[in-house]
């Protein structure tokens, strides 16, 4: 299945698949997905919530007799990542909700990931266990030490076979580099060294040592008096090891080359669109903060996304965006209400395709939209219990912005702004995506010939 | 929440907006804009602006973003505002401190010293944490930690819109402050040792200097808590 391959909206059709999650009414805060990442095979798929547990989902091996039925993907391990702490400086709960989760690509039979709260990062290590030794020498068959004495024969152990059990450890913990809130995690093409974001800095970890990290980017005034911009985002590109990109509260990119100076804090590049007059107002500054920044697969572009829009940029191309698209424009003139609701300060994500071709993000009302680079076509889904049945079709959905509202449309004032989608994932090489909406994670699949 | 296609009717509402009123500031000439008075509607988003910046730093730890931002906004929406919308300015009393300074001007330039002293705070909230100094080094005495100075902060800006709480002098300011939050305070100017009448919060004291102490060795050696990989996952 190569995504992207034939128009989007035309040929792709997209299937419900999966929903995990409850349904109940009262949902506990705790259960609301803040992070989803498929690893580098799309074997796997992790969650993060806001109780600090991540959950990782392992698709199915496909059945020859179920052709029609793509792998499902199954609940494979849930571990407690972080806990609520209490910094006893400055008197102050930390978060235990996970802010990001990035894999490690796999060398070995065991599976690794980052997960990051405001404060600490940790490594975590995902193994099977199918094999249990049995006949130790030194140990009876309930573990207890025999008198050496006793022993009259050796004999070697010998590994037999039990249920499997999915066991996580944590390998690494990374604290205390970090006084501000981490908004980002990237780890480097070296396979060897990530970075970590927070609002004013940014650090440079080798995974094996977790006292020391380099600090390669500082925005903090000497006079906080001077603070106006803060860091967003921050990815490392996906070839070059020594390049990275982090996005600020202003709506710009700087491309950093860590091989220039030890500390990044002047940019090689600096992406910024200018201003357009006639929209400007006093939420200018808020809309344009860039919540998230995606390089291409193939490391030629970058994906910004603002509140109202997303945009590609090529990398040898600073003054303004290659192609910008409006992701819920309506709201333009809902700015207001939204500024005083809070909602203006929404941070969504936004992922590519695995062939660069197909851009998504997401929305309110459960909405989340896809944006064909090629084709210039776009849709508009949503990640609901209704449209849940199995293998069902998703219907393209439409808001309404004023005149005569159409049968299946719906109004932007009946839109729930409660109802947000802020984090999605794209499987590396197939069309399977993954929403999180609240507390629910949906699985769609294109549909299947 | 937006309502259900029906617009509120202005008189209705102080601090919140009506939809079709929303972009009354942009310029004349953007089309299909219901105008309204600029003046009016642009101190109630001065207003909001403030409430937003006053309960951001309500939060233990701000979101900076978002101070930021909303910062950034406030400073948009005042410098737009007629320079005649703002109080007659009242002259600072000589040698106080620069909060009061702070509280009694009521111009930009107090706006942005207030927006200058709550930043510094949470400078001096950072300079606790980052280093594992002693404490007694940081701040200036009778400064607390984490809470206090967010709300000192916080008067700043309500600074130009309560002038006249300015007539009873500095005290009248804080008659409906809750004060409890300072009882506790390590580096009150009392003293570190608590008096025999005080509250169970001065007689822990010394306890908590204990536990920060063995917090900062801890953090100094490397074996704190958060290194402590928790039990295999549930």
């Amino acid at each position: 299945m190569i995504p992207g391959i034939g128009t989007l909206t035309q040929d792709t059709l997209w299937c419900f698949s999966q929903v995990k999650g409850t349904i109940e009414i009262g949902t506990t805060e705790a259960d609301i997905i803040s992070t989803v990442e498929f690893n580098h095979t799309g074997e796997l798929l992790a969650t993060g919530d806001k109780g600090g547990r991540v959950v990782i989902f392992q698709r199915e091996q496909e059945s020859k007799n179920q052709v029609h039925r793509r792998g499902e993907y199954n609940v494979y391990s849930t571990f407690q990542s972080h806990e609520p702490e209490f910094d006893y400086l400055k008197s102050l709960e930390i978060e235990e909700k996970i802010n990001k989760i990035r894999w490690l690509p796999q060398q070995n039979a065991a599976y690794f990931l980052l997960s990051t709260n405001d404060k600490t990062v940790k490594l975590w290590k995902v193994s099977e266990r199918d094999k249990r030794p049995e006949g130790y020498n030194l140990k009876d068959e309930e573990g207890r030490l025999r008198d050496p004495a006793t022993i009259t024969t050796l004999r070697v152990p010998v590994l037999r076979p039990m249920d499997l059990m999915v066991e996580a450890t944590p390998r690494r913990v990374f604290a205390n580099a970090h006084t501000y809130h981490i908004n980002s995690i990237s780890v480097n093409s070296d396979y060897e060294t990530y970075m970590s974001a927070d609002d004013l800095r940014i650090n440079l970890w080798n995974f094996e040592i977790t006292n020391q990290s380099f600090n390669i980017v500082d925005i903090k005034p000497a006079n906080m008096e001077e603070l106006t911009e803060v860091i967003t985002a921050a990815e490392f590109h996906p070839h070059h090891c020594n390049t990275f990109v982090y996005s600020s509260s202003k709506g710009t990119i700087r491309l950093c080359d860590m091989r220039a100076s030890a500390l990044c804090d002047r940019h090689t590049k600096f992406f910024e669109e200018p201003e357009d007059p006639s929209n400007r107002s006093f939420f200018s500054e808020i809309i344009s903060s860039i919540s998230d920044v995606k390089f291409s697969h193939s490391g030629r572009y970058i994906m910004t996304r603002d509140y109202l829009t997303v945009k590609v940029w090529d990398l040898n191309m600073e003054n303004r965006p290659i192609e910008t698209y409006q992701v819920h424009d309506y709201l333009r003139s809902k700015l207001c209400s939204l500024y005083e609701n809070d909602c203006i300060f929404d941070k969504f994500e936004c992922v590519w395709n695995g062939s660069d071709s197909v851009i998504m993000t997401g929305s309110y009302n459960n909405f989340f939209r896809m944006f064909d680079r090629n084709t210039k076509r776009d849709v508009t889904l949503e990640a609901s219990r209704e449209n849940s049945k199995p293998r069902a079709i998703l219907k393209p959905r439409k808001v309404c912005v004023g005149g005569k509202r159409r049968k299946d449309e719906i109004s932007v004032d009946s839109l729930d702004f409660s109802k947000k989608i802020l984090h999605t994932a794209w499987h590396p090489s197939e069309n399977i995506i993954a929403v999180a909406a609240t507390n629910n994670l949906y699985i769609f699949q294109d549909k299947v010939n | 929440m937006l309502s259900k296609g029906l617009k509120r009717k202005r008189e209705e509402e102080e601090e919140k907006e009506p939809l079709a009123v929303d972009a009354w500031w942009l310029d004349p000439g953007h089309a299909s804009v219901a105008q309204a008075p600029p003046a009016v509607a642009s101190s109630s988003l001065f207003d909001l602006s403030v409430l937003k910046l006053h309960h951001s730093l309500q939060q233990s730890e701000p979101d900076l973003r978002h101070l930021v931002l909303v910062v950034n906004t406030l400073r948009r929406i005042q410098a737009s505002m007629a320079p005649a919308a703002a109080l007659p300015p009242v002259p600072s009393p000589p040698a106080a401190p620069s909060v009061a300074d702070n509280l009694l001007a009521s111009s930009d330039a107090a706006l942005s010293a207030s927006m200058a002293s709550l930043l510094e705070d949470l400078s001096h909230i950072e300079g606790l944490s980052q280093a594992p100094q002693p404490l007694a080094d940081e701040g200036p005495p009778g400064r607390g930690i984490g809470g206090a100075a967010p709300s000192l902060g916080a008067l700043d800006l309500l600074g130009p819109a309560t002038g006249c709480l300015l007539d009873d002098g500095l005290e009248g300011l804080f008659e409906d402050i809750d004060t409890s939050m300072y009882d506790n305070e390590l580096w009150a100017s009392e003293g570190l040792k608590p008096g025999p009448e005080d509250g169970p919060g001065k007689e822990e004291a010394p306890e908590l200097d204990e536990a920060e102490l063995d917090y900062l060795m801890d953090v100094l050696v490397g074996t704190q808590a958060l290194e402590r990989p928790p039990g295999p996952g549930r």
